[in-house]
């Protein structure tokens, strides 16, 4: 059986691969719509924040022996860490200003990371092994899915949800929103608005490191492993309406089929296709496919 | 002699590359541009190379359209190309029985050359090409293409593309069992850096063309010595080597003419036959193609390799006579 001279087998095969780079668009994107929707910060060091999370494990790996399981946990608080830092350093500085200076400076930041990774580990990347529990891979008759890649779906499946869960369904979550809304008043019941703040550009940025952990025995350790992918994930975000958790994850893994698809049909549009998409969206529905018109 | 160096990056971008040499040669007053990674960049700046009558030494850039239909009276194409690559590693594979291949090649000047000079090759030699998929310069994800080549049933996936394209293709190959399932890849220009970022775990097996190892003879390994300890330890490619042949063979063409004009000196350059630790003696043909020997060589198994960086052996030096295209047949209007 055929789909537009695609067998179907073939064609379920991309739909599954697509899911998989979907993965890593939605995990970064909701990243960034957590920290541009609780705190107006549009973080453009994002990439370079994932990149981290991957050389971290790398480093971890070959430095101290740390493997692929703990370094899934210790990267992601590393980095995590150090955007706390950068947070309460730099960026608690520019809330009273336009959208503009977070920019600037989140994007100045990206470039002298990026700068000084290639500077010291050049540019043609460093290698990193799939854990030998995750080695090999099932043969699901239209393809053979690696174990490998098997997991990143199911793990940052869980991982959007929970985020989800968290932010929209919990009283954690509730303070959070409150904080952006209103931080005085929240600040009037008792509770540290700017330490808040500071604990969620933290997770966001960790949740980007995780995505450079999980990257990193597929693609190549890299300085510019994120500088590419960012401006595809920033165009996810947009597509998904700014700040809209939901809308982060279902257009990351909805553009991942998508791109897939455009790999088969027509692979020399493949990186544009979800550039076209963007501006189609934002003809017709300027605030994203899940946004809000404020 | 005083001799001054400048650099910069033109990120893959011909338009970058061109106001770059722009500037250069008209500004600064640089006599010469050496190395040029990027085809498509290479080829814009041969353009303004020969208008301005300077000089151009490629060894990074890997078209063969340098030396054929772009070919210029102020260019010299020094380390490599794709129709070499194409008939040095084409030729072993497909005379190994690898007789259908499937393309995944980088969609611009390079990738559609290499894919070219190589589909020639395999036709020659009596195989047949099952299928090809464009992908567009530094691609992260490969498996699609990938899952397409496995559809097509060809018994050699030939990688089309350069750096981080074929590290990522290799070792996603490696990941979707490619090799496992019966096909074989075929690396089209593979650098030592790439079998060392790589990992030889992943890498081992692999073969392809080249012009230059470090750890050839005691003049290449003299070489990587100095090399190495002034990169972050790492060791030369050849493109490395090439660049600095060249340099070497420009500055003596320099002496002899006692001139720095650009047209002079690569046409001095051509008349004298070069001699280096690095490449041996060649020679420089009248389409601007230096000629040197070409090496087939294979990725080692982690348990052959001795030490760090002892990453290739040699199966088959291809003679300099045959290493390169003859000249009648690159269609350069200089030697008609």
């Amino acid at each position: 059986m055929e789909i537009f001279g695609i067998p179907i087998q073939a064609l379920f095969g991309q739909l599954l691969i697509g899911l998989i780079n979907g993965s890593f668009y939605a995990l970064l994107s909701l990243g960034l719509a957590v920290i541009f929707g609780l705190l107006n910060i549009i973080n453009f060091t994002h990439g370079a924040q994932y990149m981290l999370g991957a050389f971290c494990s790398y480093l971890l790996l070959n430095k101290l022996g740390v493997g692929y399981w703990w370094s899934l946990l210790i990267a992601p608080i590393i980095v995590g860490a150090s955007g706390m830092l950068i947070e309460r350093l730099m960026l608690a500085r520019l809330y009273k200003l336009d959208h503009l200076y977070g920019l600037l400076l989140t994007f100045g930041l990206a470039l002298i990371i990026q700068g000084l990774f290639r500077n010291e580990f050049g540019s043609s990347g460093l290698p990193y092994r799939v854990p030998a529990e995750l080695t090999g891979g099932q043969n699901l008759g239209f393809m053979f899915l690696p174990n490998y890649r098997g997991w990143v779906v199911v793990t940052s499946l869980v991982v959007c949800l929970v985020t989800w869960y968290v932010i929209e369904r919990t009283k954690l979550g509730a303070y959070l929103r409150a904080a952006t809304e209103n931080p005085q008043l929240v600040q009037a019941f008792g509770i540290n608005v700017p330490r808040m703040i500071t604990l969620t550009y933290g997770f966001g940025v960790a949740l980007a490191a995780f995505a450079g952990v999980m990257a990193a025995p597929i693609y190549q350790v890299n300085p510019l492993m994120g500088a590419d992918l960012i401006i595809v994930v920033f165009a996810v975000v947009v597509i998904g309406g700014m700040g809209s958790i939901m809308g982060a994850i279902v257009t990351g893994f909805g553009l991942g089929i998508i791109e897939g698809l455009t790999k088969v049909f027509y692979p020399e549009a493949s990186n544009t296709v979800i550039f076209i998409i963007m501006a189609i969206v934002l003809l017709v529905k300027p605030a994203g496919l899940f946004g809000t018109q404020k | 002699m005083k001799v001054e160096i400048v650099s910069a990056d033109h990120q893959n971008k011909p338009d970058v590359g061109s106001q770059i040499a722009n500037q250069w040669y008209d500004v600064d007053k640089v006599d010469a541009i050496v190395d040029l990674p990027t085809s498509s960049v290479a080829l814009a700046v041969n353009e303004i190379t020969r208008k301005k009558g300077k000089a151009l030494l490629v060894s990074g850039a890997a078209t063969s359209d340098l030396t054929g239909k772009a070919c210029s009276p102020n260019t010299i194409h020094w380390t490599y190309d794709t129709w070499m690559l194409a008939n040095g590693t084409g030729n072993a594979i497909v005379k190994t029985g690898g007789d259908s291949w499937f393309f995944l090649t980088a969609d611009y000047a390079f990738g559609h050359a290499l894919e070219r000079d190589t589909e020639a090759v395999v036709q020659k030699n009596g195989g047949k090409v099952l299928g090809k998929v464009r992908h567009p310069l530094n691609t992260q994800d490969f498996s699609s293409f990938l899952l397409q080549a496995q559809a097509s049933k060809a018994k050699i996936v030939g990688l089309a593309n350069a750096g981080g394209d074929t590290t990522n293709a290799i070792k996603q190959a490696a990941e979707f069992g490619i090799v496992r399932r019966g096909q074989n890849l075929a690396g089209l220009l593979v650098f030592i850096s790439d079998v060392h970022s790589l990992g030889l775990q992943t890498a081992q097996g692999l073969i392809f063309t080249e012009t230059f190892y470090w750890d050839m003879n005691d003049q290449t390994r003299a070489f990587a010595k100095r090399f190495a300890p002034a990169n972050r330890g790492i060791q030369p490619t050849m493109v490395h080597a090439g660049v600095y042949s060249a340099v070497l063979h420009y500055l003596k063409a320099i002496e002899s003419s006692k001139t720095d004009d650009g047209s002079k000196v690569i046409a001095e350059m051509k008349r004298l036959p070069t001699d280096d630790p690095l490449f041996g003696k060649g020679s420089i043909r009248a389409d601007g193609r230096k000629i040197h020997p070409a090496y087939l060589v294979e990725v080692k198994k982690p348990a052959e390799s001795k030490g760090p960086w002892d990453y290739h052996k040699i199966r088959a030096t291809i003679p300099a006579e045959e290493a390169f295209r003859p000249m009648d047949q690159g269609g350069c209007p200089m030697v008609k």
